[in-house]
């Protein structure tokens, strides 16, 4: 065996490489049988009491927040958002960039991952496009709203209005209609599409009854027949390789909002990769806010295991790091383009009244995430936690740097006041908050919050060819070095000669 | 008083893993059968070639509901802003050459016209959505959601008969052999 492992060089030249396992990304040899009634448990059980402890506070935020903050603004009027000059209009807009960049994460593990057969993703892209979906909800509250007269919000829809004028199809701001609209639809597809062979599993296991009925009804009659499953597959397959341009577009089109106007600060064509990248750094933190909670409190442990984390947090390095690299290239181009109003701009974002944000920023976003170089960091949950939190706060305040902060020094003096958020604002964005996690919660008690047959699929008893791979074991491969070649040509060469 | 008539589905057989299902299935193939299922808690790869299955046809549905997305992308930008009801915004252009700015709505369009092929033509491809199936009568099926292996061979099929096809499954490796009935 120790000879087996070590590079023995074999007699002929050619050195016999150990085959190692790939490490397990379902820990302690669970069966399927196990993983299914784990999986459909959490919903079939009553909740835990902690789960009541965080629904009922945060539906109650929810419900004062959103419902009560929407409700005051539209019977009063948009003016409860202090919108007294167009920077007090920046609120809403780093709020519905804030939210709608959660998002991505959920379409980056469902689909990209799922394009570069990343297998761990399975544990996780369930729970993460629930995140998208609600994210894109929250998202959406903000523009729709600060139109002002929420009652005339269908404008933004491609019908003509009462004097039969159509919508400039050539505006960033119509393209942001599309594009989220799109990804919302797209996701909720994707999403529901996943989760139908997971219904199917509950509904087998629910007795007659109100359970079986509704999850007989929402998963369509599937029966899991290869016939099935290989349209099933394809389908899945389609959707993924959709959904990584969509994801790319969307947040793309969002920085359009800024990048096509003539605002020093915003007029850069960095925007697009630096939204999109920021997107999914801060989607990834929120993902692993929400899921190592989730997976203390079900018992998750091994399902969604230590490299589940450690490959999360990686990805949460590289990401920060290019947005760090975006923000210090903001300053180089800014520097290099020798525009005045261009340098100044970014001279008062750092020096400025609001050099505080620009801190935060920094922080939160470049220094704190690089933490995860080291591997004692990604493994201890409690600083996981700690960075990812701090991720979150540092990407709400990017959008409220890159927005506000641009802002009070537009070309008219009518914009020069200090960014004040009004109490209603901050009510309506605590209330998103609370919307999400309610959401988040009713998605674990109702749903399957782990894709149950990919997870199974990642079992090694799951390959078709496994008990033929018992039965012959691979005992390694055999490789030559290519100098091996050389040598032995070279032989052959000098043997003709002879 | 009514009387209930059962009609004969088929056999239903349980197999005891995925290898097991793949091997039983290269057998029910090469027995000629045509009416005939898997039934996995998961996909299995490679079981399409088990079953002598083609490709899913899914992909040329979506190429032309994507195509008529674009289509569609196109035309209400170009229509509605250059032929119709010429717009001209911060001295943009209303003619052919502002195509280039309808990108991303035609793009846009384009993945959302496939994406709603994908699912119709799905549900479609796979006969679903549907209430029932003689299936769900068998008192082990449910189990094939969570962590069994099943072969049905409906007796539809030609080639099927009580005594042979039966002992085909038996042969092939199945195990709790049953004869699935429905309510007529």
């Amino acid at each position: 065996m120790a000879d087996n492992e070590n590079k023995a060089e074999q007699n002929d030249g050619s050195i016999t490489l150990p085959v190692f396992e790939r490490e397990k990304l379902i820990l302690n040899g669970r069966s399927y049988a196990w993983i299914t009634d784990r999986i459909a448990g959490i919903v079939e059980k009553p909740q835990p009491l902690l789960w009541w402890l965080l629904f009922i506070p945060c539906s109650l935020i929810a419900l004062i927040g959103v419902v009560g903050g929407l409700t005051y603004l539209v019977s009063t009027g948009v003016g409860v958002w202090g919108n007294t000059n167009r920077t007090m209009w920046g609120w809403p807009i780093v709020n519905f960039v804030f939210w709608i960049g959660i998002g991505h994460a959920g379409t980056l593990i469902s689909a990209i991952l799922f394009l570069t057969r990343q297998n761990w993703r399975t544990s996780i892209n369930r729970a993460a496009e629930a995140m998208t979906i609600f994210a894109v909800c929250c998202a959406g509250i903000f523009p729709a709203f600060h139109v002002g007269r929420v009652w005339m919000a269908w404008f933004l829809a491609p019908i003509p209005n009462a004097n039969a004028i159509w919508q400039n199809f050539k505006s960033p701001l119509l393209w942001d209609v599309f594009a989220v609209s799109t990804y919302f639809t797209i996701s909720l597809i994707f999403w529901y599409l996943g989760m139908v062979p997971d219904l199917a599993t509950i509904r087998d296991r629910a007795k007659p009854g109100i359970r079986k009925f509704f999850y007989g009804i929402f998963s369509l009659g599937w029966r899991g027949g290869n016939r099935q499953w290989s349209h099933y597959e394809m389908a899945y397959l389609l959707l993924a390789a959709l959904s990584t341009p969509l994801v790319l577009s969307v947040h793309s089109i969002v920085s359009f909002d800024f990048a096509t106007s003539t605002v020093p600060g915003w007029h850069t064509t960095i925007f697009p990769p630096y939204f999109v990248a920021g997107a999914i750094f801060g989607g990834f933190a929120m993902v692993m806010t929400i899921m190592i909670p989730a997976r203390s409190i079900y018992g998750l442990h091994d399902m969604i295991t230590m490299k589940h984390i450690e490959n999360m947090c990686k990805i949460i390095l590289a990401t920060g790091t290019i947005v760090g690299y975006a923000y210090l290239m903001e300053l180089f181009v800014a520097y290099y383009s020798g525009g005045k109003y261009e340098m100044e701009a970014f001279k008062l974002r750092i020096t400025g009244p609001y050099w505080w944000a620009y801190v935060v920023m920094m922080f939160c976003n470049v220094v704190a995430p690089q933490a995860f170089w080291l591997k004692s960091c990604r493994e201890n949950l409690w600083i996981v936690m700690g960075i990812c939190m701090l991720v979150n706060i540092g990407m709400w305040f990017e959008r409220f740097v890159i927005i506000v902060t641009t802002l009070p020094r537009m070309w008219l003096p009518g914009d020069w006041k200090y960014y004040e958020a009004s109490p209603v604002d901050v009510l309506t964005f605590v209330g998103t908050i609370g919307m999400f996690l309610t959401l988040f919660l009713l998605f674990l008690r109702f749903l399957p919050c782990i894709n149950i047959a990919e997870v199974k699929w990642t079992l090694l008893e799951s390959d078709a060819h496994f008990d033929d791979k018992q039965a012959h074991p691979d005992e390694g491969v055999e490789a030559q070095p290519a100098y091996q070649y050389e040598i032995d040509d070279a032989g052959k060469h000098r043997n003709m000669e002879c | 008083m009514s009387t209930s008539v059962k009609r004969v589905y088929g056999y239903l057989a349980e197999f005891e893993s995925a290898s097991a299902l793949y091997k039983g299935a290269e057998k029910v193939r090469d027995a000629g059968f045509k009416k005939w299922d898997c039934y996995s808690p998961y996909p299995i790869h490679g079981m399409d070639d088990a079953m002598g299955m083609r490709r899913s046809i899914l992909p040329y549905f979506v190429f032309f509901g994507g195509s008529t997305g674009l289509l569609t992308g196109f035309s209400l930008a170009y229509i509605t802003q250059v032929m119709i009801y010429p717009t001209v915004v911060q001295a943009k252009p209303a003619n052919i050459f502002t195509t280039s700015a309808f990108f991303p709505i035609m793009f846009e369009l384009t993945i959302l016209f496939s994406g709603f092929t994908v699912l119709f033509c799905l549900l479609g491809l796979m006969g679903l959505p549907r209430l029932n199936h003689p299936l769900f009568a068998s008192r082990q099926f449910h189990r094939a959601t969570d962590d069994g292996f099943f072969i049905a061979v409906e007796a539809r099929d030609p080639n099927f008969s009580p005594e042979d096809t039966k002992e085909l499954l038996a042969a092939a490796g199945g195990t709790n052999i049953e004869l699935v009935e429905e309510e007529d």
